[in-house]
């Protein structure tokens, strides 16, 4: 039995066997770590010494007869923008290539009191901007499934990790698409949750009314033990929202008769792959035959999505990422004479070119006198799309729809026109600007052998509809069984 | 040409708070540097900012007691500009939506009452200090104290309202009390918890439009602010009549020269690009909250200023200089308490108590003389012990001493002569030494009576009652 494998549930059943211990596997992570991940390039840092003192700690547990949680002893891996106590923290740019928080994230936190065991961080689009994991400043990672191509982005990393069984599940984060689409082109689970579901405290912000902490698993069952995990208001953080968190494993449940699923005409675009749609109309089907009602449905305002996205989104980056100046924390340029020299250097050398390209334009979209025709217009719009979708929900109680218009696309494909790949999160972006939560889960795969997946958008803090949803999907099928082939 | 000048006050005000505005570290001042310092107050990646609801409440105390409207809805923005003492990168402030609005603080000044309106008050966050090496050779850095990032201000806009640098003054002073009756500020402009910048402009009498403005910073004393403004006037005055015109610019007063010099100009201006902070919820603030809060106002200037008018039957102008600040009103009225003679209370203190105070620049809360200790001196010449004019020595004795006036007239032996023996043998002397003067008095040169009188009291050192020197001295010049 190879652990690196098994899921967060099947790991938590043998441990509280005491048929394996938390060493065992986590041994097992660090093993395969070593064997694929020069292939596949997920972490940026390994944290071995404290994932093996934590694996210990549960073990003693275990052996003294504790009861232990979920999550106690299983090896998990962090997108790089968490903030952890101690440990390097980058963004995968260059301007944090030395910063060690002195504070840990609130999911940190939330996690450790689990008995979490972390096996390092992960690579990602710098400061999670991104659709394929290019734009980090360290190093690309590829896709599992095959080699040539992207993991998908911003979170990257986590989904290539999670897929290529370097750790067991992983947290990522969705600012626009950056969980769904990453799992959707490896083939894995991935949940944004609500916006305020989650603290966002501890996670270095990109957007900050767009970012949401969420987890990538290997099957719908992990990601509700995950959501029960994180989940949770945190005064520390303002936009959290104080509301009670149910037991999502309460909705694991195969039973989907009467559930009403809305198919919105304007995510089924011109220029889809023909193979995506096809997989989402399998998928429409087997619902269909497992009692779900499918409606068609309008969601008028989509068309503008993307636009509104990159305004509200560079705006909010371009004041978020100011703080990255070279005075107090990170790099600073060597080359200066005086202080707006110095300003200018750290950033023109600290930040990546898709960074430095989102700063500008949300400086501009936020002058004096570009204000009222973007950011206020952009606002205003958002206000409207938010509406499409409370109509689409009085009617429907989920949403479906591809995650992504295409398969994984080859690496270096698209790293010169933006647009393109702007375009690449077209099916994810409007739930983010919405606020409410959403799934992918694998659905089909390419001729070429690639994951498709499949998306299912929900009400405010309706995360439970969708994992039942979710799960009833993969209780009929072995999609998120197959297993890519490393060796 | 006769011109006049328009001015608009923006004050900076720090609360006093115990901890800062949108995290929990203590607002200490004089702290270690750093070390009143979290992830939030230094820009940590990844931390957020949570609104402290006390600063919120003081805000609101202030807008109430300035007659504003409070906001049910206001909303914090990002000011964004780049300077190592703002580690984040932009100050958390408010911009469209303001916590309160449209109110007013009324001014007296040369006895005309006036009102000077309050556009706005909003509430931000402070930035830190920046510490510089001495000199490039020694020492070429410069260093960043976070301990004052995120202390709470709020920021009160006047209306373009004030014609005058006492005008100016007079509200700064006024706005000043308001903040320290409120117990939300000390006011302390050296300090710094208490800034000032000044918009000014001049126009000709009676035009309605504003002239160009000009933005006066770096003012640290209510005299620099009258001081700045002054100069400044008058240099816009002169560019005018001279055919210049005045260009729009921020200018820094130099507390040396007297003088304002160019710091930047209209084409050097920040563009802040505000925005709303999505890290925060916009403030709801309900009726209930803001009726709570007016409920628990302490009385403020104005009306402390008419209870004493009426309570204490004293003219409006000894009410207004007694309630400029709550520490000498309390004063006037502990020493009330104790010695019920207002007007006599007020006497002294406007003119000596004040006198003293100001040559060694202290406030009434630093006075070594206490109110009971004013009062028992009050009580001294009240009951003859000393005269009035003897008084003056003995408060000048208890200002630099601290001691009571019973313990200095004791030990000095200046109880005042009311032994009527004593006193003619002291107006006889003086007779016989003036025998000249005391004819000519005899004849009708009335005047010389308050000479002789000057010496009989030289005779006994002062001490000599007044009142019987009088009537015996009279008595005696009649034989």
């Amino acid at each position: 039995m190879d652990l690196s494998k098994l899921t967060i549930h099947d790991l938590h059943e043998l441990l509280i066997k005491k048929e394996v211990t938390s060493r065992e596997i986590t041994e097992t992570l660090f093993q395969r770590i070593k064997e694929v991940d020069r292939k596949i390039q997920a972490y940026l840092l390994l944290t071995e010494e404290e994932a093996f003192r934590q694996a210990e700690r549960i073990d003693h547990k275990i052996r003294q007869g504790e009861r232990i949680g979920d999550l106690a002893g299983i090896p998990i891996a962090l997108k790089d923008i968490l903030c952890t106590k101690g440990i390097r923290t980058t963004c995968a740019s260059k301007i944090l290539a030395n910063y060690i928080p002195f504070y840990d994230a609130t999911v940190i936190q939330k996690l450790k009191r689990e008995g979490v065991v972390f096996l390092g961080k992960l690579n990602m689009d710098e400061f999670a901007m991104g659709s394929s994991t290019e734009n980090s400043g360290f190093q690309i990672t590829r896709n599992p499934w095959n080699l040539e191509r992207i993991p998908g982005g911003s979170s990257g990393g986590s989904a290539a990790a999670v897929a290529s069984d370097e750790c067991i599940a992983a947290l990522g984060t969705d600012t626009g698409g950056s969980i769904r689409q990453p799992a959707s082109c490896c083939g894995v689970v991935g949940m944004k949750p609500t916006y305020g579901r989650v603290s966002r405290y501890g996670l270095v912000a990109f957007a900050s009314s767009l970012d949401q902490i969420g987890p990538i698993t290997k099957d719908v069952t992990d990601c509700a033990i995950m959501m029960n995990a994180i989940s949770g208001y945190d005064p520390l953080d303002s936009t959290s929202v104080p509301r009670e968190v149910p037991d999502y494993k309460q909705f694991l449940i195969q039973e989907i008769k009467g559930i009403r699923i809305g198919i919105p005409k304007e995510y089924f675009i011109e220029g889809m792959d023909p193979e995506v749609e096809k997989s989402i109309w399998e998928a429409i089907e087997l619902y269909r035959s497992l009692g779900a009602e499918i409606e068609n449905i309008s969601l008028p305002h989509t068309e503008y999505a993307v636009a509104v996205y990159y305004i509200i989104c560079t705006a909010e980056a371009s004041s978020n990422l100011a703080r990255y100046d070279g005075v107090k924390y990170g790099f600073r340029s060597a080359e200066y004479e005086d202080l707006l020299e110095m300003y200018m250097q750290t950033r023109a050398k600290g930040f990546g070119q898709e960074v430095k390209r989102r700063i500008i334009l949300g400086t501009y979209v936020l002058s004096a006198g570009y204000y009222e025709a973007y950011y206020r217009k952009a606002s205003q719009v958002r206000t409207l799309m938010r509406s499409d979708f409370e109509e689409a929900f009085r009617k429907v109680d989920v949403i479906l729809s591809p995650t992504a218009p295409t398969p994984a696309f080859r690496i270096g494909e698209k790293v010169d026109d933006p647009l393109q790949m702007y375009l690449s999160d077209i099916h994810t972006i409007p739930v983010n600007l919405a606020g409410i939560p959403a799934i992918s889960i694998p659905c089909g795969f390419s001729k070429d052998g690639l994951p498709i997946g499949l998306q299912l958008m929900g009400r405010h803090f309706d995360e439970g509809t969708l994992l039942r949803v979710a799960y009833t999907f993969e209780q009929n099928t072995d999609f998120h069984l197959k297993k890519p082939n490393l060796s | 040409m006769e011109y006049e000048p328009v001015i608009g006050l923006e004050v900076h005000a720090q609360l006093l708070t115990r901890s800062k505005i949108f995290c929990g570290c203590s607002t200490s001042f004089g702290e270690e540097p750093n070390t009143q310092t979290c992830p939030v107050c230094t820009g940590q990646p990844g931390s957020l900012p949570v609104v402290n609801r006390k600063a919120v409440e003081f805000a609101i105390r202030l807008g109430l007691a300035t007659h504003c409207r409070i906001a049910p809805f206001s909303l914090f923005a990002r000011k964004n500009y780049f300077y190592p003492d703002l580690p984040k990168g932009y100050q958390i402030s408010m911009y469209e939506h303001p916590l309160a609005e449209n109110g007013f603080i009324e001014i007296t000044v040369n006895g005309i009452k006036k009102r000077i309106r309050i556009i706005r008050i909003h509430m931000e966050e402070d930035a830190g200090k920046l510490k510089h090496g001495e000199t490039p050779e020694k020492f070429p850095y410069s260093y960043v104290d976070f301990n004052r990032t995120g202390v709470p201000l709020v920021e009160i806009v006047s209306g373009p309202d004030i014609r005058s640098p006492q005008e100016a003054g007079e509200y700064l002073r006024r706005l000043r009390a308001i903040l320290q009756y409120l117990e939300i500020c000390t006011g302390d402009m050296e300090k710094g918890t208490f800034r000032c910048d000044a918009n000014v402009s001049v126009r000709p009498v009676g035009q309605k439009e504003f002239g160009t403005r000009t933005e006066l910073k770096n003012m640290n004393s209510f005299k620099h602010v009258e001081k700045a403004l002054e100069y400044e006037i008058k240099r816009q005055i002169e560019l005018l009549r001279s055919g210049e015109e005045v260009i729009q610019e921020t200018r820094l007063f130099d507390a040396n020269t007297g003088m304002t010099v160019s710091m930047r100009g209209k084409e050097e201006a920040h563009d802040y690009r505000y925005f709303p902070d999505p890290d925060l919820v916009p403030l709801r603030i309900d009726e209930r909250w803001i009726e709570e809060i007016r409920a628990g106002l302490p009385e403020l200037p104005d009306q402390k200023k008419e209870r004493f008018i009426q309570q204490y039957q004293i003219p409006e102008y000894d009410a207004e200089i007694l309630t400029s600040s709550k520490a000498m009103a309390k004063y006037f009225e502990e020493t009330v308490a104790l010695f019920p003679e207002p007007k006599v209370v007020s006497n002294w203190m406007m003119v000596e108590l004040l006198r003293e105070l100001k040559r060694d620049e202290r406030e009434i809360d630093q006075c070594p003389i206490t109110p009971r200790h004013l009062a028992g001196m009050l009580i001294l010449i009240k009951n003859g012990t000393i005269s009035g004019k003897i008084a003056k020595d003995v408060f000048e004795e208890m200002y630099r001493t601290g001691e009571e006036a019973e313990k200095i007239v004791k030990e000095r032996g200046w109880v005042q002569i009311l032994d009527r023996g004593e006193i003619e043998r002291a107006i006889e002397q003086v007779i016989e030494a003036y025998t000249k003067q005391v004819d000519e008095y005899r004849k009708g040169k009335e005047k010389i009576f308050g000479f002789l009188v000057g010496e009989v009291m030289k005779k006994t050192r002062g001490k000599a009652n007044p009142q019987l020197v009088n009537e015996l001295l009279k008595k005696k010049l009649k034989e």
